[in-house]
């Protein structure tokens, strides 16, 4: 989001969903989308079945990636090089969008400069493609005037994930695919409201609606709304509170509908430091493992007991309906903040209806101006910028001119991710999302016989020619290691991962994989390297 | 037996669903038609969305921890001893010792109430949430 948020003004997808099957050329990257997000591969699909052409970056042989006309398998971490040499080849070939470069963005010089210099022999060696099916590749997208680029946590979740953003940003705007209604720059977001938690500012460094925490103006109407003004210096990540070990900068939390626990890296430390805390209070539907290490635990009422809005990954605000009373003792997350706020004595605890909380949200973050319930009941929501009642919503962005003014180019550089692969961790470990049938922990999906059915437990994708090397069968139970911990899990033989890399998800508490990821973070978005770490793999033989 | 309207609880795609409903519980998912993103459709985990609602696993009652171990609390004490301890913490130390982590499955009510009760109530920018995970 950092990234977009540079080059563009805002860190949302730029297009709409329904406008993929629209566009002559998709380029994905760093999503595994058909497991990931089924609906918008299906859109995706439907365009590859009108004639357009489909383009995917992934280290694996995804799905999707089976399907595309042009595959880069690239060596983990390497999208910048392969982006620049990209660009490089569009600029030799004359296809880059001068009128766009002139009008509405700013900083290409030097980009241009930068680019010159750049040897495409070595950026085939750094990313491992040849330089014929770069070219390929590059002169599809440049050629087509309605490209759309979709990107997910395969480009974010690196130490360089920033530039990784950026670097997509540049391609686009160096052919002009943004400002269009079929072509854009699309971050598909992995939750049902990370979107909608990001414009609300659950963030340590904006206020709601992406406001600059520091400006004055901003400050000044918060403080009238509230009685209060929000502090001025910017918080902590969420890495940096969750991996802060014992330094004893923050001791309490509250921890509402999440499980750092199993889902952030280098578990080992995420445990010492919630368990070093002098106090520790969750709300969540089930005794996750983050709430077994609370002082307090909330039952909270599931999406089917309460009402609200979520924003999904195209900025569309959409009304969630109540469809039975929470069950048990349970209340929801509202009614819980509110009572607890109440008590802390904090101002404005007291909104009778979801509908009122909307009314003052929409009041203080402008894109959510025209966001009303009466306008979002009976209809399919509406998509931010909406700026106010009469607004009919953004269906893309960017038309006409930036939301930060005009487009910036910035120049990124590869650099290695922080562990290379050595004698004693000859593997690379990638994690993610591994099947269509869990989600993240899989506290909802394995509560599913039908989905645990499908697919009951973790599998570390190796490839064929390294089984053999390592004298693994499929099911075999094999030990993966890291400088960071250790897990079992069993082998799956596959051709999705190439040799020398291995692949497993982070859906099954039995196999902790975070326990061997890397917490180094991109420096500016605070992400962590989840796609690249060096491990060692050994077949566990019978004991 | 009704249907309720809602958004699928699972990936960032936002598909509509309607909940079906018997007797005080969800029995069943089914995709809206019309919708602009499901149209009609759904993958394996929105079709078994209703599953996980009425699991045994879920909990039903606040919980506090007393002598090592978490037992069942009321409401009010629950409130209470939580309010309790994060205002010692700020009096204490400061109120950036103190860490709130929203979450993106709550709503975006949920999740302004939150940073609203960090910012305005506990005064610190210490809130974030997994979006980069």
């Amino acid at each position: 989001m950092v990234g977009l948020a540079t080059s563009f003004g805002s860190g949302a997808m730029t297009n709409s969903i329904g406008e993929l099957e629209g566009a002559e050329v998709l380029l994905v990257t760093g999503s595994n989308t058909t497991e990931t997000h089924p609906q918008i591969a299906r859109n995706i699909l439907k365009g590859v079945d009108r004639g357009a052409k489909l383009i995917v970056i992934d280290p694996r042989r995804t799905d999707l990636a089976r399907e595309a006309h042009i595959h880069l398998a690239l060596r983990p971490g390497t999208d910048i090089a392969l982006i620049n040499g990209m660009m490089r080849i569009i600029l030799d070939e004359d296809l880059a969008d001068d009128l766009f470069i002139s009008m509405r963005t700013e900083n290409f010089t030097s980009l241009r400069d930068y680019l010159h210099r750049l040897d495409l022999h070595e950026i085939a060696a750094i990313t491992g493609i040849d330089l014929e099916t770069i070219r390929k590749a590059a002169c599809t997208y440049a050629r087509s005037c309605k490209s759309v680029i979709c990107y997910c946590l395969g480009v974010t979740q690196h130490t360089c994930g920033t530039n990784n953003v950026q670097a997509v940003a540049n391609l686009a705007m160096l052919t002009g695919n943004v400002e269009k209604e079929h072509g854009g720059v699309d971050p598909l977001r992995g939750q049902n409201n990370v979107q909608g938690a990001c414009d609300m500012a659950a963030l340590p460094a904006v206020l709601p609606g992406y406001q600059d925490l520091a400006n004055q103006e901003v400050r000044e109407r918060f403080r009238v709304v509230w009685g209060t003004a929000p502090p001025k210096t910017p918080g902590k990540s969420l890495t940096e509170m969750t991996h802060s070990g014992n330094d004893g900068a923050i001791q309490a939390m509250f921890i509402m509908g999440e499980n750092p626990v199993l889902s952030d890296p280098h578990l080992k430390r995420v445990q010492d430091t919630l368990e070093h805390l002098d106090f520790l209070a969750v709300s969540d539907i089930f005794l996750t493992e983050t709430a077994k290490l609370a002082h307090v635990v909330f039952p909270a009422a599931s999406f089917a007991e309460k009402s609200g809005t979520i924003t999904n990954s195209e900025r569309r605000v959409q009304l969630c309906h109540k469809a039975i009373e929470p069950i048990g003792n349970c209340r929801s997350d509202s009614r819980i903040i509110m009572d607890l706020g109440r008590r802390l004595g904090c101002p404005g605890m007291d909104f009778a209806s979801d509908a009122e909380i909307m009314e003052e949200i929409s009041l203080l973050a402008p894109i959510y101006g025209g966001m009303h319930y009466d306008r979002l009941e009976g209809s399919w929501g509406l998509q931010w910028p909406c700026w106010n009642r009469d607004h009919p919503g953004t269906t893309f962005l960017h038309k006409y001119y930036f939301a930060r003014g005009k487009g910036q180019f910035t120049i990124t550089e590869h650099q290695e991710p922080r562990e290379g692969v050595e004698k004693k961790y000859p593997f690379t470990l990638v994690t993610g999302r591994g099947s269509y049938h869990h989600y993240h922990t899989a506290t909802m999906t394995r509560k599913s016989r039908r989905l645990v059915r499908e697919y009951p437990e973790a599998l570390l994708e190796i490839n064929r020619e390294d089984c053999v090397t390592l004298g693994v069968q499929g099911g075999d139970l094999v030990e993966v290691v890291s400088r960071r911990g250790k897990v079992r899990v069993k082998a799956q033989i596959t051709d999705r991962v190439q040799p020398g890399s291995v692949f497993t998800s982070f859906h099954f508490w039995e196999v902790p994989i975070n326990c061997l990821t890397n917490d180094v973070l991109d420096p500016k978005s605070k992400c962590p390297e989840f796609k690249v770490c060096s491990v060692n793999v050994k077949k566990v033989e019978n004991d | 037996m009704h249907d309720v309207m809602t958004i699928c609880n699972y990936c960032g795609c936002g598909c509509g669903v309607y909940l079906r409903v018997e007797q005080d519980r969800v029995v069943g998912s089914y995709p809206s038609k019309n919708h602009p993103i499901s149209q009609g459709n759904l993958c394996s985990k929105g079709w078994h969305l209703h599953e996980f609602i009425h699991s045994h696993k879920r909990l039903t009652e606040p919980l506090i921890r007393r002598n090592g171990k978490l037992v069942p609390a009321s409401w009010d004490e629950a409130l209470d001893y939580t309010a309790e301890a994060l205002r010692r913490t700020q009096s204490r130390l400061g109120p950036d010792a103190i860490g709130i982590l929203a979450s993106a499955k709550c709503s975006n009510e949920e999740n302004y109430l939150l940073q609203k009760l960090a910012r305005a109530g506990l005064q610190t920018n210490n809130i974030d949430h997994c979006a980069r995970l």
